[in-house]
């Protein structure tokens, strides 16, 4: 008897947990991005150039050296700050420098950018600068993209393949 | 901090008295929460394994076994593909109960630090099985939860190249990922059972199987729900377009959406903060240790009830080291014990009827000796008058003792009942010191020291050493098991056991009387 009264008060208590579990297992749903938006993701990691150009070490250097230490030039290791600039249709998107990784400053900066756009006909413009000058670029890019909302976009560069790489 | 322990506890035990009515205080399933995530863990291990077999590792053909598993396969392996989602998120749900009830219950003091330490990082492992499970369907939620979970390792600073990256363009995405995941899913878990393990080690009879109709009850509903609404993927990966919706796993993925607004590196010093005060809670204030069970080796004869009895496995039975006659001897080890006294309740030669001189057991608390239980056992019941005089035996865990006394009953109380030796009772009775004893402490099959109540059940019922003796009269024994919420209860059943002592008392009499005048006629 008592037995049918807890059998019962158990299906009584599962079904809100069953519910529970159910509902919550996937809902409910999430949106993280904008569904009426693309988005354009500049992601890359690049090792610019180092800060200070690499010199010859004099004679009188190379000697006062131990035998096992001597080597030719000198380059000092600390890489420059790695600049980006993204124009969409003559509007700037981004601008920002990238420090490069490494306690010594001398690994690669890494990019990862989002920036979501309204989707549709663009110009795409992006320019990047690894090197010490003070103005202009080392590297440009320009393309014409027709982007659908929710369409993912990657602005994605390589140096030993041309440059800026778009898919 | 101890407000919110205080509120938690009475909120448990106010829920948990509604789940007594429901389930009955034996399947009870808060009181199984450590074998309810057993049986969840072996229902995820067993559909699991199922899966794996037609489970193909590739990028692109991961989704599409699913898809056959779910849909063509319905039958077997879609429901076991359900089984194994709505079993592992219970299992996060019993683990989160099981923890907030553990804090709550204030069970993690003392010894009982190792279980708590070694269930904490549980979470992490349950967590990152159940990510990588979810990973491997590749589906939107997947790529979703694949981009957003390497984003939150490049946030951390020793990672060179970017993880996140290879999950932009199909170009970059390698099937090696796919091996790590699986790999992953399955080490994880593996690792998980050797801490759950871990975990209950330190437990004597630990409880890894629930009551046979709770886990009948627990199956079937997550079969009917696998019936009712499977499991599904959503729609299949493709890096070129954003989900921008998915539907989660909130068991699984709270953290994530937090994600979108907070930086990863945040997010990691707050789980990182979070788990270090999780661990460190057994140290918290109060923390003061009470000290732990001494062996008296001349009043231990070997016999081993307090090992067999402790629910800690805080005792061991070693050669002797006295030179006396008997070949073992208790010791006790100190990191295990947690002071609970139920050793003491064990012991043959913790008895009141000793001189009280030589009132020393083989095994006693020094903070509560039993030469001391003897006299508060006689002060509490100096003060009783009345016929229906009650002497109730409780432990600190439950009701105050205060709210009890009055001029008929007496209360003398103990860190759990399980301490109290039954010759107690059998010492009150046949002193007349009161006319019942009246037994209380943490509900049935919840008990703070884990068996306390079990044993005193099983030696009050002569099923366990050491036997209450016969000639005591069960009739003057009474028994409620309260907690700290059941007062109400616990005033009626004591006013009915009382009710029931006045008509004992008067039948005795009327028998004696008889008995009396029958001698008498013979004497005539
Ligand atoms: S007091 Fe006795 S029963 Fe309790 S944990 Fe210590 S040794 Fe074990
Ligand atoms: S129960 Fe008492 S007598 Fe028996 S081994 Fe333990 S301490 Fe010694």
């Amino acid at each position: 008897m008592f037995k049918l009264r807890y059998i019962l008060g158990q299906i009584i208590a599962f079904i809100p947990f069953a519910m529970g579990i159910g509902y919550f297992s996937d809902s409910p749903s999430y949106t993280y991005h904008d569904p009426e938006k693309a988005l354009i993701m500049v992601s890359f990691s690049h090792a610019s150039e180092h800060k200070d150009e690499c010199r010859r070490f004099s004679q009188e250097e190379l000697s006062a050296m131990a035998p096992n230490m001597r080597r030719p030039m000198d380059c000092s290791r600390e890489r420059v700050p790695v600049y980006i600039e993204l124009m969409m249709d003559g509007q700037n998107l981004l601008s920002q420098s990238y420090n490069p990784t490494g306690l010594a400053k001398d690994g690669a900066a890494s990019i990862y950018e989002s920036i979501p756009v309204e989707p549709g006909q663009h110009e795409i413009s992006v320019k990047l600068r690894d090197s010490s000058r003070e103005s202009g670029f080392d590297y440009e890019g320009n393309v014409s993209i027709n982007l659908d909302a929710k369409e993912l976009f990657v602005i994605d560069f390589r140096k030993d393949h041309n440059g800026f790489n778009f898919q | 901090m101890l407000a919110l322990k205080l509120l938690l506890r009475t909120g448990f035990e106010y829920v948990e008295d509604c789940f007594d009515i429901i389930f009955g205080a034996k399947w009870n399933p808060f009181y199984q929460l450590g074998a309810l995530g057993w049986f969840y863990y072996w229902i995820v291990v067993v559909s699991g394994l199922y899966l794996y077999i037609f489970f193909d590792t590739g990028v692109t053909q991961a989704y599409e076994s699913l898809e056959y598993l779910t849909h063509e396969q319905w039958y077997a392996g879609g429901i076991m593909r359900s089984l194994h989602r709505y079993a592992s998120d219970a299992l996060v749900v019993m683990i989160v109960v099981h923890l907030l009830r553990e804090f709550a219950m204030d069970r993690f003091r003392s010894a009982r630090w190792f279980a708590w330490i070694t269930g904490v990082p549980m979470l992490w492992l349950v967590f990152a099985a159940g990510i990588s499970g979810y990973w491997m369907v590749w589906d939107q939620l997947a790529q979703y939860i694949a981009i957003t979970t390497a984003e939150l390792f490049d946030s951390l600073p020793f990672f060179g190249e970017s993880i996140a990256r290879n999950f932009l363009m199909d170009s970059k995405l390698s099937g090696r990922f796919f091996t790590l995941m699986v790999f992953i899913h399955i080490a994880v878990p593996l690792f998980m059972l050797f801490m759950m393990w871990i975990h209950i080690l330190r437990h004597a009879s630990p409880k890894v199987n629930p009551p046979k109709e709770l886990a009948i009850g627990t199956f079937s509903m997550l079969l009917i729900l696998s019936f009712v609404k499977p499991a599904l993927s959503q729609a299949p990966a493709d890096l070129k377009i954003i989900p921008a919706t998915v539907n989660l796993d909130w068991f699984y993925l709270p953290v994530y959406p937090i994600l979108n607004d907070v930086s990863g590196i945040t997010v990691w010093i707050t789980l990182i903060l979070a788990t270090i005060f999780l661990m460190f809670i057994p140290w918290m204030p109060p923390g003061k240790k009470t000290p732990v069970a001494e062996v008296h080796l001349d009043n231990c004869n070997g016999c081993s009830r307090c090992a067999a009895d402790c629910p800690f496995s805080a005792i061991s039975m070693e050669p002797r080291t006295d030179g006396s006659n008997y070949k073992l001897e208790a010791v006790v080890d100190a990191d295990h014990c947690v002071s609970c006294g139920i050793c003491v309740g064990a012991c043959p030669t913790a008895t009141p009827f000793r001189t009280k001189s030589n009132l020393s057991p083989g095994i006693e608390l020094p903070e509560d000796k039993i030469a001391e239980l003897r006299e508060k056992t006689i002060a509490a019941s100096e003060k009783l008058t009345g016929d229906d005089r009650v002497l109730v035996y409780g432990c600190g865990k439950s009701l105050n003792p205060a709210e009890i006394t009055n001029e008929e009953v007496g209360v003398v109380t103990m860190p759990c009942i399980g301490m109290l030796p039954p010759s107690f009772i059998d010492f009150v009775l046949s002193k007349k010191l009161a006319d019942g004893v009246f037994l209380t402490g943490c509900r049935d099959g919840d008990c703070s020291y884990r068996l306390g109540i079990k044993w005193t059940d099983a030696r009050l019922a002569s099923e366990r050493d050491p036997h209450i003796r016969k000639r005591v009269n069960q009739d003057r024994i009474g028994k409620y098991w309260a907690g700290l919420t059941r007062s109400k209860q616990f005033f009626n059943e004591l006013t009915a056991f009382r009710q029931r002592l006045k008509k004992l008392s008067l039948l005795e009499t009327e028998t004696a009387a008889e008995s009396k005048q029958s001698s008498e006629k013979v004497d005539v």
